[in-house]
Formats: C-alpha cells, structure tokens, sequence
C-alpha cells in the first residue's frame, strides 16, 4: 500500500472520528484521520471540555460565597475572566495533545485539510489551495456539527454569539441573553449567572432542558430561578437589534404579547446542524435529511465503502453517542462478529449547569405514551446523608419502571455530581436489568449513589430513608 | 530423619486413588523395593513399592480409604534411631485429613448440582407485585441458559422458553427483544438429552432441516406419530451417551436345528409349542445371562444395578415401529414356555396391546434379522440394560474343522457392549458361554 492509500480514512477528528480511528487501528487496520482544525473537534475543543473548565471555576466562586458555612473567612475576593478561559483553553490543549499523543501511539496518519468524496474509495484532501488524493477501503464521515442559527438571529461574533465566542468572553458581559434552553444554552447561562451576569433565558418551548423529565426540569428551572435566573419560556425571539455595546431583543410570548430587553450580550444556542457541505455527499448519491446524513444503524450510508457518524447523522448529538457510533463502524469494517446497533434509549444525556441534570431513557410521560403501566420512584438529596454533608442538599432522583416486568424504561436526576451518578442506571438499562437486580444491589454508605437504590425502592414503596 | 510416604500417582492422569490395602504394619522395617501397599485407581490395582528404607512409624490413611489425593501423606516413615513416638504425626494427619474429606462435599455438592440443574433459569420468585407467579422451570437440562434479568422475566409471563431462543446480545445472550418476537410456548428444537453428555458440556449442532435440500412437492411429508418420536428420541440418546463396542462370534447351529427338529416333531400337529431358533438363542442368552451376571446389568451414575433374573427383551417389528417386549425371568422358563410367551408378546405388539410394564427395563435384548436374510448386523443398545446381541441369519457356510472343509448351518451373533458397564473380556466371555449353549443346546440341562 502506498503512503496514499489506507484501509479506513475517518473525515473529522472529532470524539467520533478519532475514536473511530483508534478502534480501527487496534483491529489491524491502516487507519488515517482527516482534521481541518484540532484534533479532538468540537468537543475538546470548544465544547464539552471546555465549558466543563469554565464551570468548575463558576463552582468554585459559588463555593467561594458559602465560604462562613463551612467554616472559611475571606473576603474581597475576586475572579479574572481572562485567567478563567485562558485555564479552559489550556485544558483544551492539553486533551487535543493528548488525541494526537494517541493517533500516534495506534499509527494512525492524521492528514491536515478539508476532505471530499471524490468517486469510489477516493477522498480528495484540500490544504492551503493545494489537493491530494487518498484512497480507502472504507471512508468514515465524522464531519460532526454546528450551532444553528435562524433568519434574523444570525451571529456576529461581537454581541451576538454562537457557543464558540461565549467560551472565550474578552470580557465579562453584565447582561446577557440566552437564547435556547437545552444543554448548551443552560450550561453558558449557569456558568454566567453564577459569576453574576444578569442573564435572562429564553424557550420556545413550554420548560427549560426540553428534552429532560418535565418533573426535573421543573425542579431545575425553580433552583435557576431562585439563583436569579430569569425564564422565558414559550417565549421566541422575533428580533435582535445592534447597539454600539449591546443589544435590544424583541421577545414575543404565546399570548402574543411582546416586550424588549436590551442585554450586553445575547448567546444563540437553538440547536445544531450537521456540517454536510461541501464533502461531496450529493455526487456520492449519499442522502440528507434536514442537515444530517440519513444513516442505517451501524452507520453504513448505503454508498459502499462510505459510513458516516456522530452529529453528522441523527441524534442524540453528544460525543460519547458518537464515540460509540465510531467503534460500531469500525468493528463492523473489520468483520468483528457480534457487533450491536446503538441502542438510542440507552445512550445517557447530561447538563453541566448548577444544579446538574441527568438522565436516560424515557421520561415519565413518554413512558406513559407507550401505553405501558408504569411506576414511579422518588428520592430526594435531602434523605442522603452524602448530599447533606456535602452541602448539596437540592436535588431529586427519579426512576421510571414498567410497572409489569420491572425494565428501568427511564431515569432522571437533578443535583450536585448527578452526571456521574447516571451511569449506574445506564448500566443496568444496558445490562436488562429490572428493578428486583437494582433492589439487590449494595450501595456504598455514605455516598450520592446510595439515591440510586433508593429511588428504585421507591417504586415499590420501600424506600428506606424517606 | 522422620519422612512422609506419599501417596503416588500411578499413572499421569490419576488424581486420586483407594489405598485398597496394606501389605505393611506399623514397626515393620522396609527396604527400597519392599512392596508397601496396593492401590486401586479408576484403571487399576497396583502395587505401590517402598523407595527408601526406615520402618513404618506410623500409618495415616487406613486401608479401604477411597479417594485419597496424591500427594497426600498415607504413612510416616522413620529414619534408624527414631522411635514412632517422636514423630509429631498432627500436621500430616491434619492434611490427610482435609485429603479424604476434601472427598465428601465434592460429592455433596455434585449431587446438589444434578439437583439444581433444570432450575437453573427459574427466575427468583419474588414477593413483590410485580413479579405475579414464579414460572414453570423451562425443559433444557442443566446448561446455563444466558439471559438478561428482563429478558427471563417477560419470558416467565409471556411462557416462552428461553431454552428454545437463541439470543442476539453480547455473546449470544437472550435479551428482551428476542424474547418479544418469540411466541409463547415455544419449545426447544433440539434439547439437550439428559445424562452424562450435557455434564460433559459439549454442544451439539443441531442438523439442518432435510426439508432444506429437496423441492417442496418432491417429497410426501409424513408426520412423527408418538412411536416415531420416541423411537427417534430414545436411539438418538443410546447411540450418543452409551460407549458401543461390538464383539461378533459366529455359532454352529448343526446340534440345535437336529433339537429344534426332535422337539418340534415331537409336539406333533396342533402342537402346544413349535420352537424357533430364535426362542433357543432367548432361552441361551437367559442361561448365560446367569453364568455371567456383569453383563446382566445397568449403568448409573453412582453404581452398576446387577440384575437377579435373566429378563430379555425381543425386538418385534412392527408396522408403525419397533418394540422390545421382556421375557421376565427368562432363565426359569422353558424353551415352550418362552417360545409361546414371545408369541403372545409379538401379538400384543402388533395389536399395540403392550402395557408399559411388559416392555421397560429388562436386562438384555435380542433382535434378530435372520428371517430376512441378514448376515450380521449391529444394534444400538436398549437402555436401561447394557447389551443387545443383534442375531444374524442361519445359513450353511463352509467351515474348517480339523484342516478340512466341512458345510455346517452357522449363524453370526453381534453383541453391543456398554462399555461402561460390560468391559472387553466380559463380553467376549459370555459370547463364549452363549456360543457353548447355542451350539449344545443340552449343555443347557447342566
């Protein structure tokens, strides 16, 4: 094979792509990445990772206010916002490094440029004006995705900002306007209300966190509130409006009532689309539906030899969703037997704001739309020990059960450390577990987990410490 | 110095042995290649030889003791000024001690195992509302089924046996969605059969359909009756879990056809009996069958059953099938008697009459072919006994007798052999004394 010709070429160095590329690796394959930016995508660089760092500093501020309640004293105590992104930036970095330490370690060929399918197995790879040729066995798109934006609610990179600007504010707005409340919009407005930003949050819909158990986001969106956040929620934004150093939005409620708010700044986070131009799916004959690539379950696009991943196909779009999506398509190129499909009710979706919000499957009423009885566990941080030595004392553990055979259908939490809690659920969702495993099993003591059994015995009544 | 004597491995597969007997005492002196015990494995008895000499000080593991580990310390032997007082004997006999004990659970707990077997995928019955009945344990024998939690629980109130499903999770395990397509009450297509062979663990792909390698309408497509099915099942059980091994002897019948024909005549017409050949080989095999008694026998897990009575089956065709109706007692009935009893049973056979008591167990068979011409032939053993002798036809074939050749009627007899039951040797020495009994019917009376 010459140095131009691989046995899988991944487009998109993202968590999916390289991801992808290191499992194909590991499975013998002469493996290349294609990455027009940094390794590590979006997502290492301007997404998940990084807000993760911003938050942890907004956290440490907010622990920094209950200094007296754990037996501190200080004050005048301030944070720098250019020393709060330039930490971010260099968790950035470091993990990016890190991706490139490790397609070296597997032999992997990272290719620098943008890439386009250019006929049967081959991939033309566009640097700086110039153009090579690559061939593959198989050609795995991982072109991941961008923030939507809508006519009229365009950003400028200036007062209107997409994710990527409000990671790395010049400066500290004193107001600001979210618009979308799903996990990027919420994480951004956590983090700046914390820091102490007016910020005002906008949902079209009828609760904040759309997409989570009406009960926990009610629960969220009371503890916003109570932080200071203001919710609009079956609200639109039907104009933004330039001043010199802020901007006037016009909000339209579903009454038809309208009212403006002028905000320092306005974040856009209305959701995503997948990045499907210009990589030459149209000639490939590979097909797109609503900005993402119609893929079948173990991401084959019905082009041979051309699968596709990660936000670039359906959702849920979140990196670890597409870590996994990049394993099956490599396992799968390499004729691993036994390969499984993706199965979307398992895949867990977390929100990094303050109080965490955490969940997998189905939500109560989703649930109940299958028609299936189903029954409900409760449990609340206040009935964990852990969570009151903790200080964290808010939050609430829900658990959704078919009420006939015990399949854990759904799991929701709000609080402190919930995102690394789900993953008990997950596994037993993956698992097959029913309630009676979950019942039997032994929590630590004193731990946040222990909500987990909890919350399950509630189901049946038996919770213990409630 | 004071040395342990060990108990040896005789061979190297042997992992434990019965020290069947000492051939030393306790302050006898021995010398290297001094015969010290004898000792028995699953092969063998052998002698066990002194390697160093000393004198016995101390005997740890009595004679008798069954399943003693190697390695394990049977005797202490002292070195020339030690007196057996001054061995402390405590550590070795500690360890011989967790040696034949080791013995016990591991049989409890096999027992327990064939007992667990079976509800091995009975879900835990719970008292929580949800889990309404704890469902009947599915039919497949022992093997752990591998199936989610959820996956056993719809199939419990669906019915559906998980035995029957092949599973599409991680390793083949059963998940929820394969139970959801499966219909209730479905059965395993080929289980596992009982017994030894599921211990063993090896599995057995199932062969394909037939019907995938011929046209439909190419063939007619008869149904299994009952008989078919249990002829189809039994055999397929006999043949795979028996260890067959075949002996053949051929026997001049030139005395007991001038028998048969004196005793035939003499009956005269509208007899009370007419003797078949066949009726000779029951009546000799029952005779033999006494002289012999370790081939009358039938194999279980944790014994041989050696029979008391010579009770013969008789293979009788008929048209849906076969059957083995029983001679009982076969020794204590005459050459009448058992010709007119297998008559009566051939009827019964024929009219599906037969009760379940005149045709199970039994501790040998006969199937003879001779009337269609067969020469020899070879059977699959009839559990629960442990041999069948498949009966060939009586020709006239040239013979050798003393350096000539001679024209004698000669008929060939196949007996299989469970070998687990009937070895090599006892076979071929009851073929023998069959042989005697068919060739001089008289030597019957003795």
């Amino acid at each position: 094979m010459s140095d131009n010709s691989f046995d899988v070429i991944v487009v998109g160095g993202g968590p999916g792509g390289y991801v992808c590329a290191i499992r194909a690796a590991q499975l013998g394959l002469k493996t290349a990445v294609v990455e027009r930016d940094r390794l590590g995508g979006i997502c290492l660089n301007w997404g998940c990772i990084p807000t993760k760092a911003l938050l942890r500093s907004s956290e440490i501020w907010h622990l920094m206010h209950r200094l007296n309640e754990f037996g501190f004293s200080a004050d005048n105590f301030k944070f720098d916002i250019k020393k709060i992104v330039e930490r971010s930036r260099k968790v950035s970095e470091q993990l990016s490094n890190g991706v490139g330490f490790l397609m070296k370690k597997h032999k992997i060929t990272v290719i620098a440029g943008e890439a386009k399918l250019a006929g049967k197995g081959k991939l033309s790879v566009a640097k700086d004006g110039k153009a090579a040729e690559y061939t593959a066995k198989n050609i795995v798109l991982a072109t991941g995705a961008r923030a939507r934006t809508l006519p009229g609610l365009e950003p400028d990179g200036k007062l209107i900002w997409t994710y990527r600007e409000a990671m790395v504010p010049p400066s500290f707005p004193k107001s600001l306007l979210v618009v979308g409340s799903g996990a990027i919009g919420i994480e951004f407005a956590s983090f700046y209300r914390t820091l102490g930003a007016e910020v005002t949050v906008v949902e079209v819909l009828d609760h904040v966190l759309p997409v989570e158990d009406e009960e926990i986001s009610a629960f969220a969106a009371k503890a916003f509130a109570k932080q200071g956040m203001k919710l609009k929620v079956g609200t639109t934004v039907t104009e933004l409006k330039r001043g010199a150093d802020n901007v006037t939005a016009t909000l339209k409620a579903k009454d038809g009532k309208t009212e403006t708010v002028t905000v320092d700044r306005v974040i856009l986070a209305m959701g995503i689309v997948g990045n499907v131009e210009n990589i030459g799916l149209e000639q490939a004959g590979i097909k797109v539906d609503r900005t993402h690539v119609v893929a079948g379950k173990y991401g084959e696009t019905g082009v041979d030899g051309v699968w596709a991943i990660g936000d670039l196909v359906g959702g849920p779009w979140l990196a670890h969703k597409a870590m996994h999506e990049g394993v099956i398509v490599a396992e799968k190129i390499a004729g691993v037997k036994g390969v499984h499909p993706l199965n979307v009710s398992n895949v867990p979706g977390c929100t990094y704001c303050w109080p965490q919000v955490a969940s997998v499957g189905l939500t109560e009423a989703k649930a109940k739309e299958t028609g299936k009885k189903i029954k409900i566990g409760r449990f609340p941080f206040i009935g964990n020990g852990k969570a009151i030595a903790l200080g964290e004392a808010e939050g609430l553990v829900k658990t959704v059960f078919d009420a006939e055979t015990g399949e854990l259908l759904g799991a929701h939490m709000v609080g402190t450390e919930v995102t690394e809690l789900i993953q008990g659920y997950v596994i037993a969702k993956t698992g097959e577990l029913t309630d009676q495993e979950l019942a039997h099993t032994i929590f630590p003591h004193p731990t946040l987990s222990e909500m987990l059994h909890e919350a399950v015995l509630d189901a049946d009544k038996k919770a213990l410490h409630i | 110095m004071a040395t342990n004597i060990l108990m040896p491995a005789l061979s190297p597969t042997m992992e434990e042995g019965k020290l069947a007997r000492w051939l030393v005492k306790e302050g006898d002196t021995v010398k290297s290649g001094d015969i010290l015990a004898e000792i028995e494995t699953d092969k063998a008895t052998m002698e066990f030889e002194a390697v160093d000499e000393g004198r016995i000080g101390k005997i740890l593991v009595p004679e008798g003791s069954e399943g003693v580990k190697v390695n394990a310390p049977i005797a202490v032997l002292l070195g020339d000024d030690e007196k057996p007082g001054d061995v402390d004997i405590s550590a070795a006999m500690k360890n011989i001690g967790e040696a034949v004990k080791a013995e016990v659970p591991k049989k409890a707990e096999a027992s327990a195992k064939t007992e667990q077997a079976g509800k091995v995928e009975t879900p835990k019955a719970e008292t929580t509302p949800t889990a309404s009945k704890v469902p009947s344990a599915p039919s497949h024998d022992g093997d752990r089924i591998f199936a989610s939690p959820l996956a056993r629980r719809i199939a419990a109130q669906k019915g559906v046996d998980l035995a029957a499903l092949s599973g599409t999770g991680p390793r083949g395990r059963i998940v929820k969605s394969d139970v959801e397509s499966a219909k209730p009450g479905a059965k395993p297509a080929a289980a596992a059969p009982k017994g030894e062979a599921a211990g063993a663990g090896m599995a057995v792909a199932p062969l394909p359909d037939a019907r995938l390698f011929y046209k439909a309408g190419e063939y007619e497509e008869i149904p299994h009756d009952s008989m078919r099915k249990a002829i189809a099942k039994r055999l397929t059980s006999a043949k795979a879990l028996i260890p067959h091994y075949y002996l053949t002897i051929d026997c001049n019948l030139t005395a007991l056809m001038t028998t048969r024909a004196a005793l035939n005549e003499a009956a005269g017409k509208n007899a009370a009996y007419k003797l078949s050949v066949n009726d000779f080989v029951v009546k000799a095999s029952a005779m033999a069958l006494m002289k012999h008694p370790d081939v009358n026998a039938s194999w279980t897990d944790t014994a041989i059953l050696r029979h008391k009575h010579a009770d013969v089956g008789i293979a009788v065709a008929i048209p849906s099938g076969l059957i083995t109706p029983i001679v009982f007692a076969a020794e204590t009935k005459g050459l009448a008697a058992i010709s007119n009893e297998v008559k009566e049973l051939a009827v019964k056979a024929k009219d599906k009459k037969l009760k379940p008591s005149e045709y199970e167990g039994g501790g040998f068979s006969v199937s003879n072919l001779g009337m269609f011409g067969i020469k020899s032939f070879t059977s699959i053993i009839n559990p629960p006994q442990s041999c069948i002798i498949a009966v060939g036809a009586g020709e006239e074939r040239a013979i050798v007798v003393n350096g000539k050749v001679e024209i004698a009627t000669m008929m060939t007899i196949t007996m299989s052999c469970d070998h687990r039951v009937v070895d090599g040797a006892t076979g071929a020495k009851f073929l023998q004394t069959l042989k005697r009994f068919i060739e001089e019917p008289a030597s019957m009376l003795l």
